[in-house]
């Protein structure tokens, strides 16, 4: 893997027919990933303003209340708020203030716009400069719209980072900027990959410290890490970043490419990219091999859910000889996929939006071996008979990098390894 | 605005959820966003449903908000309805739909459906999940019968004679606690007593099941947070008798045997008559319960402090199980279900302690730690709560997860009922004589910390997650509370594993409160005196 170059496309995406649907979806909405983003930022609570169907949504989706007082809480809006009879201005910032009483760890504070706060008008934005003119410096309050007729599932995550993007400071310096959460143990190893490759400085957004924000200028260049984060990249093209197109650090293809778009911008020779990447390169095949058993000439159908599926279904078609029946995503974002759709098979039919029956139904008619979707339709699947694998694990799980590669076959093989050994 | 970390229930229209999808060709059209689909997992992981719940959500976007939102609950309800072909249809919002106003239970009934269509008006800013299960249930049974209500005054007629006495199951639903289980084993004592069971609703019901409901003699109100309003309801248009106590526990089941036979106009004697209460015999009862808790090695049962949490049926009835039927303590005893607390403050009297009458997770867990109580019964909230102050834990009540839907038959009602409670309330706590022996032995190398209690040395995982795992100190240290000097501390690591968190905090608080400087031998032994019972 010392080449360099560009992957060899597959054909233009223009090739690959975009089937476009409306109708019932069946995806989590924004919120969803205060769930990772509040153990990523370290110092940050996430309080949703919004209804008990939020708090509902997140306990759910967090699946097991491992903390007491987690990070993260919803000021859930009563009929007082709504009938005007107490200020739901006044009301949050009791709320907020006590909350930060009690929690004096506390650097940062979100306010998570949902629907039923934007359908009143709630304006959180108006809230945050309020708070933040008595909290500042002690605590910064940002705000940004997890809701449901804003955002799928992902999304929270962009509009989270987006909403931070002005709060970076200012620096002229060529820096590289990783956009995207990550898991601690990949960002440092991506880290100790980018300073062997004498990249450098390399700063991650989101930090692990909403305190600690990475600036950003004219001569930074932007390399996503995860593909569901357009706006957040496109705000910071507006503050002068420069974005490195490039498939994501998914497998090892994904991740030479990924790798190579930086190390191109910081003339790192061949050689010394090799010699880098070739052992962590070495491993990743290892454990990759492990599985492709598994996964070889079996035929694939993403759900549109997590906004990983393009990437993924290139890496489990062209590293795992996967073979993606149909691709769903919740909305197409040319952008950030410019350099995954050229990679896709040309077989395969790329969705995007949701009509879920009629989904279920291309479903029943492509048999497939495998469909990755959410948690409220696997255990139907598996009923049908046909072997399905939660799209949740992946954006809870540490999948991105050479390291992560085998794990995240494994992801993927594990339905089909589990049924070749069941007898009941 | 209220400030919630964790809720006890769900909003309202997922307990409406939980209507829909314990019936048979019933579906749900929501009016609500995207992400309110997220409660298919509820149905489909915590109790591992094999068939989606038959909801269809609008999931309207803002883009949709200015145009024609009205016009996609038309088209939606259109699309279910001729999909899959329900025979009674309910129609609600969720709470965001609620603050647009569409209406589309009115928007439903205007269509014309050739079946009943059921308008679900479920105020998501008040209410909570269990009052949407009943309300719903209520809803749909009237709408249902609403042309077969006689007129009042009408004579119920007499049961025929020679016609066995019917009763209806109420309440039973998916996402309640052990109701599959409950159900059967409360059939299995009707049948005993020569009764049978007309219908069962809404668990496993059709519509036309529900029309059938006034056919039966009287009703067996299961489950009074979801069917109370129903069975209230039933008795006022129908003169449908219905019973009032919850078969829960050997005391209350053999209760429940005289209350439905009563009902029914049957002679309990061919049940009851084998019932020998105070009997300490296998043979003094039908559950094994009677002697199982007479057995000398429940003596060290006796007087162990219990901390009950859970919807208000559960609650009281453990709580009665607890004191009559085990010899613990009740030393606390809260419900998260504010309609029902004039019965639990009822009950918390009549134990003599404070009612907690609460839905702030916080709440409960501070009266816990205050109450220190050996066990805990309660939800799966309490069972964290339980963990982290590293107390016994058994779960009696939703919320719960998914290890709370077990594989094997375990009802909670009914004989075979108060076995199940028996072994799962006993099992978190450290066998008698092996407590005993623990204490003998304390000192000796092999019985350091590493040797946790023999029946806990195979637990796996799921074991280790309802009680405090073995080998972890099970409480931190209090940071006010003075240091312990060496010998003190020394002495404490002595104290098995399972009460040292407990004599730990309880010796802390001790000596804070005392303002002690710091924490001897002596004052570990001046603590356990003072709290020793
Ligand atoms: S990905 Fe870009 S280059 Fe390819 S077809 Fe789409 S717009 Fe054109
Ligand atoms: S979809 Fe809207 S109402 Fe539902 S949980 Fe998400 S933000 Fe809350």
């Amino acid at each position: 893997m010392t080449d360099l170059s560009a992957l060899p496309p597959a054909h233009t995406c223009a090739d690959i027919p975009v089937l476009r649907e409306r109708g019932q979806r069946e995806v989590f909405c924004g919120l969803t990933g205060i769930v990772w983003l509040h153990r990523k930022l370290q110092d940050a609570f996430f309080l949703v303003v919004g209804s008990r169907t939020c708090a509902h949504l997140i306990q759910s989706a967090a699946g097991v209340m491992i903390f007491a007082e987690p990070r993260f809480g919803t000021a859930i809006l009563t009929d007082r708020d709504l009938a005007g009879m107490a200020d739901a201005n006044e009301e949050l910032d009791r709320i907020c203030v006590t909350l930060l009483e009690r929690r004096p760890d506390i650097r940062a504070l979100f306010l998570v716009g949902s629907c039923p706060s934007e359908v009143i008008k709630l304006d959180l934005a108006k809230a945050a400069e309020r708070l933040n003119s008595r909290l500042l410096p002690r605590v910064r309050v940002v705000n940004y719209s997890g809701s449901g007729i804003e955002t799928t599932f992902t999304q929270g995550e962009d509009n989270a980072l987006k909403a931070m993007v002005p709060l970076l400071p200012a620096t002229d310096q060529k820096q590289l900027l990783v956009v995207g959460c990550l898991a601690d143990v990949v960002e440092d190893q991506f880290r100790r990959c980018f300073e062997a490759l004498g990249i450098g400085p390399v700063h991650f957004f989101p930090p692990r410290r909403a305190a600690e924000l990475p600036p950003v200028g004219r001569n930074t260049l932007v390399l996503p890490a995860q593909p569901f984060n357009g706006e957040t990249v496109r705000t910071l093209i507006a503050r002068g970043a420069t974005v490195l197109p490039a498939p994501y650090p998914f497998g090892v293809e994904g991740t030479t490419a990924w790798l190579t778009a930086a190390a191109t911008e910081w003339d790192v020779t061949p050689d010394r990219f090799h010699a880098v990447t070739a052992p962590m390169i070495e491993r990743a095949r290892t454990a990759l091999a492990r599985h492709r058993g598994h996964l070889a000439g079996k035929r694939l159908f993403m759900l549109p859910d997590s906004q990983l599926e393009i990437p993924l279904a290139r890496f489990l078609h062209r590293e795992m000889g996967m073979d993606p029946v149909e691709i769903g995503t919740p909305y197409l974002d040319r952008q950030m996929v410019a350099a995954e759709l050229p990679l896709l098979p040309a077989g395969a039919t790329l969705s995007e939006g949701q009509h879920l029956e009629r989904q279920l139904d291309r479903v029943r008619a492509a048999a497939p071996d495998l469909v990755v979707c959410g948690l409220g339709l696997a255990n139907p699947l598996e009923a049908e008979g046909i072997a399905t694998k939660w799209s949740i694990e992946l954006v809870f799980t540490p999948i991105h990098g050479y390291d992560q590669a085998g794990d995240l076959a494994e992801i993927f093989a594990r339905p089909s390894d589990r049924r070749a050994r069941l007898r009941v | 605005m209220q400030l919630t970390l964790w809720t006890y229930e769900g909003p309202p229209h997922v307990g409406a959820m939980r209507i829909a999808t314990s019936m048979r060709d019933v579906h749900y059209v929501l009016h609500a966003p995207q992400g309110d689909t997220y409660a298919d997992l509820l149905f489909t992981m915590i109790e591992r449903r094999d068939q989606r719940p038959p909801v269809t959500y609008t999931t309207f976007q803002a883009r949709d908000l200015g145009g024609d939102t009205a016009g996609l609950v038309t088209r939606t309800v259109a699309e279910a309805f001729e999909r899959h072909q329900p025979k009674a249809l309910l129609v609600g919002e969720s709470c965001t739909a609620e603050l647009i106003q569409d209406q589309p239970g009115a928007l439903a009934l205007g269509m014309n459906l050739p079946v009943p269509v059921i308008p679900l008006d479920l105020p998501a800013y008040t209410k909570k999940e269990n009052w949407g299960a009943a309300e719903t249930f209520y809803q749909l049974t009237r709408a249902l019968l609403s042309d077969r209500v006689p007129a009042p005054g009408t004579a119920r007629e007499q049961r025929p004679a020679g016609r066995r006495p019917r009763a209806n199951l109420l309440g039973p639903t998916v996402l309640g606690f052990r109701c599959r289980d409950d159900v059967v084993e409360i059939t299995r004592l009707l049948e005993q007593l020569g009764i049978d069971v007309h219908v069962v609703a809404p668990l496993g019901a059709v519509p036309e099941d529900i029309r059938r409901l006034p056919e039966a003699d009287f009703n067996i109100d299961l489950y009074p947070e979801i069917a109370h309003t129903t069975a209230a309801w039933l008795q006022r248009n129908f003169g449908m008798p219905c019973s009032t106590t919850v078969p829960m526990g050997l005391g209350a089941t053999r209760d429940f045997i005289a209350e439905v036979a009563r009902l029914a106009g049957v002679d309990p004697a061919p049940v009851l008559g084998r019932e020998r209460p105070g009997v300490a015999r296998l043979d003094g009862s039908q559950s094994r319960m009677q002697w199982y808790a007479r057995s000398v090695d429940s003596t060290y049962l006796t007087g162990k402090r219990v901390f009950i949490f859970g919807d208000a049926t559960h609650a009281i009835a453990a709580a009665r199980i607890a004191t009559e039927e085990m010899g613990f303590t009740v030393v606390g005893l809260g419900t998260y279900s504010r309609e029902f607390a004039r019965d639990l403050r009822a009950a918390a009297q009549r134990y003599g302690v404070e009612p907690l009458i609460a839905d702030d997770y916080l709440e409960v867990e501070q009266a816990i730690a205050a109450a220190t109580p050996e066990l805990v019964l309660g939800t799966q909230m309490e069972r964290h709560i339980a963990k982290r102050l590293g107390i016994a834990c058994a779960v009696i009540s939703v919320p719960i997860h998914v290890q709370d839907v077990p594989a094997r038959y375990s009802p909670v009602y009914g004989f075979e009922g108060a076995n199940v409670l028996f072994d799962t309330w006993v099992h978190p706590l450290v066998m008698g004589l092996e407590e005993h022996l623990l204490q003998m032995f304390r000192g000796d190398f092999e019985f350091g910390d590493d040797a946790p209690a023999s029946h806990l040395s195979h637990a796996g995982k799921s074991m280790q997650s309802q009680t405090p795992a073995p080998t972890v100190e099970p409480a931190t240290s209090d940071p006010d509370a003075p240091p312990w000097t060496p010998d003190g501390e020394k002495e404490l690591r002595k104290i098995p594993f399972f009460v040292r968190g407990k004599a730990r905090r309880n010796t802390e608080s001790y000596a804070r409160e005392r303002g002690l400087r710091e924490i001897t031998v002596e004052t570990l032994y001046d603590a356990k005196a003072h709290f020793g019972r």
